[in-house]
């Protein structure tokens, strides 16, 4: 079996264990998107006087930016809590290491199988923000590829670090400490040239803001500052591209110490 | 001779400065059930562990079909079952599926999967489980879906790390007639317990296993041979009365063991033995004349009981 089709045993295996679990995340999928457009979108927007200042409705800024950071959350999910329970609750990861599958296999697999999920989670999302006006369908599902590699940045770096933890605080601490921060702090919902000269910089360094920069060029076509930035877009690729990369190695190495002492 | 399966020189596993396997040596071969008996933290599992490639060696030599755990451990885990100390089922799965996942990671077609679940459903039986989630099995029905697990791939070895901790009698027996199977029908076992009674039903040698070391090898016959005598006489006193009936235990029998609980006498006659202590005035609460077991030949050699 070459890598390639060890890790696609591991999609397969998710695949079986989605069949019997995919309702509660289908919904959530749906839901969401409505709630947040709804909130964000339609009732916040009409304080924001935005056209103005943006140059675009406030609930098309939000919507381009909340599909980025819907990339993010559900990627760094697939990253979290169910590697951990691969490793120390249900174990799966250890038996699955008794046959031709290594540790490596399993990562790779997980990485495939989160651009399966982070596909589907945003077309829904794209397909919702185009319902609610907020952005034309060819672009929206043009920008569904930015998304993914947004979502698999955080997919492969949480991996590294999850599996290299022996509690399940940490994972909480993780969300409360860096993805909720990123989530407000990046973009989404206000232009990071609001932000003190100081902190706008740190934004340029941090992931999600590049995964907000990407999906809002690509969904909406020829908006300029300053709902997003002047940053060349090759940028926020190889940005986003390279973290995922260096998460890959780093969570096959990690994971293969971590269940092979 | 037979072909050897699993060969280990001197086989060594440290875990920082803990020593947990210590420079043991062993010979497996083909079709035989061997047994590594010994209590908790004895070195079972990293044993095993290095066995089934999932754990790299500190130091010695470690062959399985006369390959190299560390450079080609993928050829060996195709060829090998492993039946871990904790299951690892998929809980949300079903009884089939779990079996159907571990089919394609052993790069099985799905047609030959679907064969291979119905014998091994009726081999644990289970068969009228298929559609069961794991969740809602018994603890048995679970061990027994985990060995079937191991099995899907048809191996050559089948590894078992203390298969029927845990269970109950009823289910104990079950599993040791399904695992009796296995092996007539030609599978190379290898079984860690601390039972010392499942390691004499099911095992055709084993070695005794202490902190890292081998204490002992050989059939379990030829250990208790070895190491104890043909029968034991167990008291048991009433309280505090344990301490003055020692005194007069001396030269009654060929050694004895005085554990928190009872008084352990090893003979050749207990017939005699229990005259003599009449004679000498001994009258414990409960006398209990048994066989030797592996029990027996562990806590001559470490001075321990397998399980506390």
């Amino acid at each position: 079996m070459s890598v390639l089709t060890r890790s696609m045993r591991v999609v397969e295996a998710e695949l079986v264990v989605y069949r019997r679990t995919w309702r509660g995340t289908v919904i959530s999928s749906f839901v969401n998107p409505i709630l947040y457009l709804t909130a964000m979108g339609l009732f916040l927007g009409s304080f924001v006087d935005s056209t103005a200042d943006l140059g675009i409705p406030y609930l098309t800024f939000v919507a381009t930016g909340l599909m980025a950071a819907t990339a993010m959350q559900a990627g760094a999910g697939e990253g979290s809590f169910p590697v951990f329970a691969g490793i120390k609750w249900r174990k799966e990861f250890h038996a699955t290491i008794t046959t031709p599958l290594s540790p490596a296999d399993i990562v790779y697999g997980r990485f495939l199988w989160a651009i399966i999920r982070l596909t589907f989670i945003l077309v829904v999302f794209a397909l919702i923000s185009v319902l609610f006006g907020a952005i034309e369908i060819g672009p929206a599902l043009l920008a569904v590829p930015a998304g993914v590699l947004t979502g698999v940045a955080f997919t492969t770096t949480v991996t590294a670090f999850t599996v290299t933890r022996e509690n399940e605080t940490s994972l909480s601490t993780l969300f409360r400490f860096a993805i909720t921060p990123l989530f407000l702090f990046s973009g989404t919902f206000f232009p990071v040239s609001q932000l003190p000269d100081s902190l706008q910089k740190i934004a340029y360094l941090t992931p999600l803001f590049h995964g907000v920069e990407l999906v809002r060029k690509i969904a909406l076509p020829g908006v300029g500052e300053p709902a997003v930035t002047s940053l060349p877009i090759w940028v926020s690729v190889a940005y986003l591209s390279v973290m995922t990369a260096i998460g890959l190695v780093l969570a096959a190495r990690f994971l293969d110490r971590r269940l092979r002492p | 001779m037979r072909e050897s399966i699993v060969r280990a020189h001197g086989l060594t596993k440290k875990f920082g400065d803990f020593v947990a396997v210590d420079a043991v040596d062993f010979d497996i071969v083909k079709g035989e059930a061997f047994g590594f008996l010994g209590p908790n933290g004895a070195g079972k599992t990293s044993t095993m562990k290095m066995i089934t490639t999932v754990s790299p060696i500190t130091a010695g030599d470690l062959t399985v079909f006369g390959l190299d755990p560390s450079t080609q451990g993928r050829s060996i885990r195709q060829r090998i079952g492993v039946v871990p100390q904790e299951d690892n089922l998929d809980l949300e799965l079903t009884v089939a599926e779990n079996l159907y996942v571990y089919g394609r990671y052993h790069d099985m077609t799905r047609a030959n999967i679907r064969r291979r679940i119905e014998e091994l459903l009726e081999f644990a039986q289970l068969t009228d489980r298929a559609k069961s989630t794991v969740d809602s099995l018994s603890g048995g029905m679970k061990r027994r879906l985990t060995i079937a697990r191991a099995l899907i791939n048809d191996p050559e070895l089948v590894i078992l790390d203390e298969p029927t901790t845990g269970l109950d009698p009823q289910a104990r027996h079950v599993l040791w007639d399904r695992l009796y199977r296995l092996k007539q029908q030609g599978a190379t076992l290898i079984i860690t317990t601390h039972y010392m009674d499942e390691a004499e039903q099911l095992c055709d040698r084993l070695v005794v296993m202490d902190k890292g070391v081998i204490a002992a090898e050989g059939s379990p016959r030829a250990l208790i041979a070895e190491y104890a005598p043909r029968e034991v006489v167990e008291l048991r006193f009433e309280d505090g009365q344990q301490d003055d009936a020692v005194i007069k235990l001396d030269g009654l029998a060929h050694r004895s063991e005085i554990l928190a609980d009872r008084v352990l006498l090893y003979t050749d006659d207990a017939e005699a033995t229990q005259h003599e202590m009449g004679v000498r005035g001994i009258h414990p609460g409960q006398v209990l004349v048994r066989r030797s077991t592996l029990e027996d030949v562990f806590l001559r050699l470490t001075g321990r009981r397998l399980i506390d």
